[in-house]
Parts: C-alpha cells; structure tokens; sequence
C-alpha cells in the first residue's frame, strides 16, 4: 500500500510540474500573440485608409479633414528629421559621457553619476515637453534662433535649412529636445559594451604607449562598434517613436517646409493631438495607418539594434 | 629626429582634446538634469499647496485641485501593475528556466526586447482599437490594460535576468533532494531573485506612472470623481498635458505641482528600485 500512495504523490507532482510549466510557456505565448494582435489590429484599423489611398498615402503630403485628403509624407519626414536631429547630437555627446564613465571618472564618483545620467532616462516624456514648451522653447527662441538666422541662415546651400522667424518651436527644438532624452539610453548601452571589452586588450595597448583617446578610437571602439552600433540603434527606436516631449514642441503644423526652425509634425504627435477630434472613419483611420507606418519603422529599427546587441553577446559568450 | 616629439606632442594635444570633450559631454548630460529638476521646483513648488491633495480638477478661471487625478493615476497604475507582474514573471520564468530547448524562447526573448522599447502611443491605438472602439466609450479599465501590457516587457526581461544569476547549483541541490521541478523554480529559484525581480517591478511601475501617451485614447479624462472603472478617467499625465496646453493661469499652476509629483515618484521609485537592488547584490 505505501508504495502506491507514494507512486500517487509522484503522479500527482508530475502533474503539477506539468501544468507550471504550461502556465508559463502560455504566458510566454502571450507576448508573440500580443505583438500579432497589436499588428492585426493596427492593420484592420486602417483598412479603410489603404483602400481609399493605396501606396499613395506615404508620398501624398495632403493632409486635409475636411475633404477627407491624407498623406503621411509630412508627419513621416517630421518624425524622420526629428530623430536624425536627436542622433546628430546625441551620439558624441552619447560617447562621451560613456567614455568618462568608463575611463576617466574617478572611482567613487562613477557609480553616482552613472544614477544621474539613468535618472535622465528616468524622467517622464511629459516633462520634457513641458519644461520645452514653457522654458527652452522661449530661450531658444530669444538667444539661438536669432543667432543661427544671422549666421547659418545666410550660407549657401545649408543657410535654408536654418532660416525662418525665431518662433522657439518647430523641428530643430523638437529634435533637440528628443537628443536630452535619447542621450542617457545610448550612453548606457555605449558604457555596458565598453565594460565588456577584456582588461588585457587595454593594458596591452597602454603598454606599447598608447594615449587614453588612441585606446578608446583603436582598441575599445573597434572591438565594441556592433554593440555602439545597436545602442544607436535602440536610441533611435527610442527618439522615434517618443509622443508627448514632442508633440508639446513640434508646433503641429501639417505644411512642409525646409526650414528646420519652422514648426512641422510627427507622427506620434499627429496622433496624440488628432486622434481624439478625429471625425468620420477615414479620418480616423488614417491616423491609425500613421500609427502602423510607425510602428513597422521602430520594429525594423528596434529589431536590428537587437540582432547587433546579440551578435556582440555572443562573441562575447565565446570570448570567455 | 624632429619628427618624434612633434609627434609625441601631437597626439598628447589630441588625446587632451578628446579627453576635454568626454568631460564636456558629462557635463553637458548633468546641466540637463539639473535644469529641468530646478525648473520643476521652481514652478512646482509655489504651486504645491494643501488644496492640490484635497479638491478636485476645476474648470477653467478658478481654483482646485489634482485629487481625482492622483486617485485615478494610483488606480489604473495599481490595476496595470497587478495585471502585468504575474504575466511578466511567468514568461520570465519560462524563458530562464523551461525554454533551453526548441524556437519558443528565443523567439519570445527577442519580440519582448523589441516590445520593450516599442512606442507607447501604439501601444494606446491597439487598446483603443480592442477595448474603446468594443465598448463604445473610454474607460479606465482600458487605461489599466494599456499600462500592463508596457509593464510585462519590463517584468520578464528583470525576471530572466534575475534568474539567470542564481546558481545551477542551488537548483541541483533542491533537485537532489527530490523537490518537483514546480517547486524547485517556486520556492528555490524564485525565492532567491526575489529581490531582483522586485526591482523590475519597481521600474515598471516607475515607467508607467509617468506614460501619458497610452492614456490619451484609453482613459482620456474626466473633470469629476469618480472610481468607476468602466468610466473615463482623471489621471496626472493626461491632466497635465491639458492643463499646460490651456491658455489658463489656474490650469497651468496646476499642471506644475502635478508635474513635480510625477517626477518626483518617478525618481524615488528609480533610485529606491537601485537602492534595494544593491543591496541585495551585496548580502548575496
């Protein structure tokens, strides 16, 4: 008798360990369903908005409720210049503080000025768009605008791009904004890969005499630019897709124009300012069409940053 | 025999310049910090007065409070949380414990890390798109759904992370002792990254309470009281947002004060989430 209650305990923790394990492979099902349902739905959603327009939609720079005209071009070109902004800062800056916190900084104080620059990531979207539109905004309007006008503005060929009334909003704040936000996620991704690279690599060079900068250009960053690589990458994912620090700023005008002082729109802060006045459907779903365009973009984005973080684990996994 | 140190010296000044630089741009990042944190004091805090805890969100031209919309904000952050955390551990659990074999796991380990950083507006479309657009009317409840689905990327990657720091050994004794696998990962493994996995929660609840943008088309708002989940609903960010963009005085004093509570929860959870994290790392 005792045997077989005890082949029953075991039976019965079988089957106990067989529905945990179910449990959490259902769960871990759950985040491939949710991203074929966010897909599906954000496709069914603008259905409507594909029939009507088609391919046209993205080159199509219309954007006009009234006679029910949309095209993405505006919204799309505003999000793209934006990030590219943000980039074109962001990544010295991005370096920089990742190559102080990994080489220069003092040892106590790397650890508190590594929370620092995390707590920058910290802070809510929304804030920045506040402090933006209330503060920078202003200053910049009074003291930069003016100033790049007088200069830049009147250079050939990039002078266009940086003339225009001092008007505090518009792209260039919007991407300027966006770098703050974007810096502390690449600089600490660049930091995680620069720790990673084997002492001995390092040593070895400032033994033959090389200088702090020439290990960080020839040995560091050579053996780290898959993973910088991805940490840009993820940035960009990031600066993107980012709505209200944007869309406080960004001025939300659908007209194209070169300037970059002048006010333009994204796609994020498209829908954050329309969606709810949207009327009729095809109004609305061609804001969800942005959405889908959207996120397609930061998908290819966020998936290529990934496959370059791997690719340097892996290394890194066969390395040690 | 010129050539040497005039190379030496040149590469001195560009290793110098480079050095400047790297120092510059911290710098450069802590000005930020600073100036928004003294910006938000320095508006906020006037602003802060009894009343913001105490009355309600007023209509334009007179005075009030914040209090439906920091009770809403705790609801939906609250139910978002209980929604998403036990999700989030359980596909963490699998990914570090059970997906060793098959296509199953990397697979969900890169889509998560790609949900991780996906837009949260999107995120507010779909749950427009499934709950708003069903039901016919914005409600907090889908305002919670929203913040559980940008909770559980954040849970199960801490979740495997965390997992994946405990010793094989530890598993190996409790295996040896005859414990169920159930067992093994629930009161073995579990136990010991609790700590861990408690961090990411705390990050995952700091990420939400702060996220305007997936509200927006779930919540949207509400100018009275109410726990009504099945309602529209006040919350802080989407209150803020209104009040800053409205030409009122009254309204933007508000939206300060409202701003300065976020920020300053949002940056507690942070470093309280660092803190506990630390410490656990060095008891271990």
């Amino acid at each position: 008798m005792p045997i077989f209650s005890q082949q029953a305990k075991l039976k019965r923790q079988a089957i106990f360990d067989l529905s945990f394990r179910s449990l959490t492979r259902v769960c871990a099902f759950g985040v491939l369903t949710l991203l074929a349902a966010i897909i599906a739905s954000l496709v069914v959603g603008s259905m409507p908005a594909i029939h009507a327009f088609g391919f046209g939609f993205l080159t199509s720079s219309e954007w006009d409720p009234v006679n029910e005209k949309f095209g993405a071009l505006i919204p799309v070109f505003g999000t793209l210049v934006t990030s590219g902004i943000a980039l074109f800062i962001a990544i010295p800056v991005s370096f920089g503080i990742a190559l102080f916190l990994t080489e220069l900084s003092p040892r106590i104080l790397r650890r508190p000025l590594g929370i620092a620059i995390e707590l920058l990531a910290g802070i809510p979207s929304i804030i920045y768009g506040m402090w933006g539109l209330f503060i920078f905004a202003p200053m910049f309007a009074d003291t930069v605008e003016p100033w790049l006008n007088k200069h830049i503005g009147t250079l050939p060929y990039i002078g266009p791009f940086f003339s225009g009334p001092p008007m505090g909003i518009g792209l260039l704040t919007a991407g300027i904004i966006l770098a703050i936000m974007v810096i502390p996620f690449i600089a600490s991704v660049m930091r995680d890969v620069f720790d990673v690279v084997p002492p001995m690599l390092k040593e070895s060079a400032y033994a033959v005499g090389a200088t702090t900068w020439e290990v960080m250009w020839q040995v560091v960053l050579p053996y780290t630019k898959v993973g910088v690589a991805g940490g840009i990458m993820l940035g960009l994912g990031r600066a993107l897709g980012e709505t209200m620090a944007v869309t406080f700023v960004i001025g939300n005008s659908h007209d194209l124009s070169k300037s970059l002082l002048m006010p333009g729109n994204s796609i994020s802060s498209a829908l954050a300012n329309e969606f709810n006045e949207a009327f009729g459907d095809l109004y609305t779903s061609s804001l969800i069409e942005l959405g889908l365009i959207l996120f397609f973009i930061t998908f290819v984005v966020l998936s290529i940053a990934r496959y370059m973080l791997y690719k340097l684990g892996k290394r890194e996994g066969q390395a040690a | 025999m010129n050539i040497l140190p005039s190379l030496y010296t040149r590469r001195r000044l560009i290793n110098a310049a480079g050095l400047s630089v790297s120092v510059l741009a911290m710098l450069f990042g802590l000005f930020w910090l600073c100036w928004i944190l003294f910006t938000l004091l320095d508006h906020g805090l006037p602003s802060l007065v009894p009343a913001v805890f105490t009355q309600m969100t007023p209509p334009p031209g007179d005075s009030g409070g914040l209090l439906n919309a920091i009770a809403g904000s705790l609801m939906m952050t609250v139910l978002g949380t209980l929604i998403g955390t036990p999700i989030g551990i359980l596909a963490g659990t699998y990914l570090a414990e059970f997906g060793h074999r098959g296509w199953m796991a990397p697979v969900t380990r890169f889509i998560n890390d790609v949900l991780l950083s996906a837009p949260s507006i999107v995120i507010g479309l779909f749950v427009y798109e499934i709950y708003v657009v069903k039901v016919k009317h914005f409600a907090g409840w889908a305002g919670a759904f929203a913040l559980a689905i940008l909770v559980i990327p954040v849970v199960i990657r801490t979740t495997e992370n965390m997992l994946r720091l405990v010793p094989s050994t530890l598993r190996e004794a409790a295996a040896a002792l005859g414990a169920p696998q159930w067992k093994v990962v629930n009161f073995v493994t579990l136990r010991a990254a609790r700590a861990g996995i408690i961090t990411g929660v705390l990050l995952a609840v700091a990420r939400i309470s702060g996220e305007t943008a997936p509200l927006l088309f779930t919540a949207l708002n509400n100018q009275f009281w109410s726990s009504n989940m099945n309602q529209p609903m006040a919350n802080l960010p989407v209150v803020i947002f209104q009040f800053a963009m409205s030409p009122y005085d009254d309204w933007q004093h508000l939206a300060w004060a409202g701003a300065l509570l976020i920020t300053l929860s949002v940056l507690t959870l942070n470093i309280l989430a660092r803190v506990l994290f630390r410490q656990s790392a060095t008891t271990h």
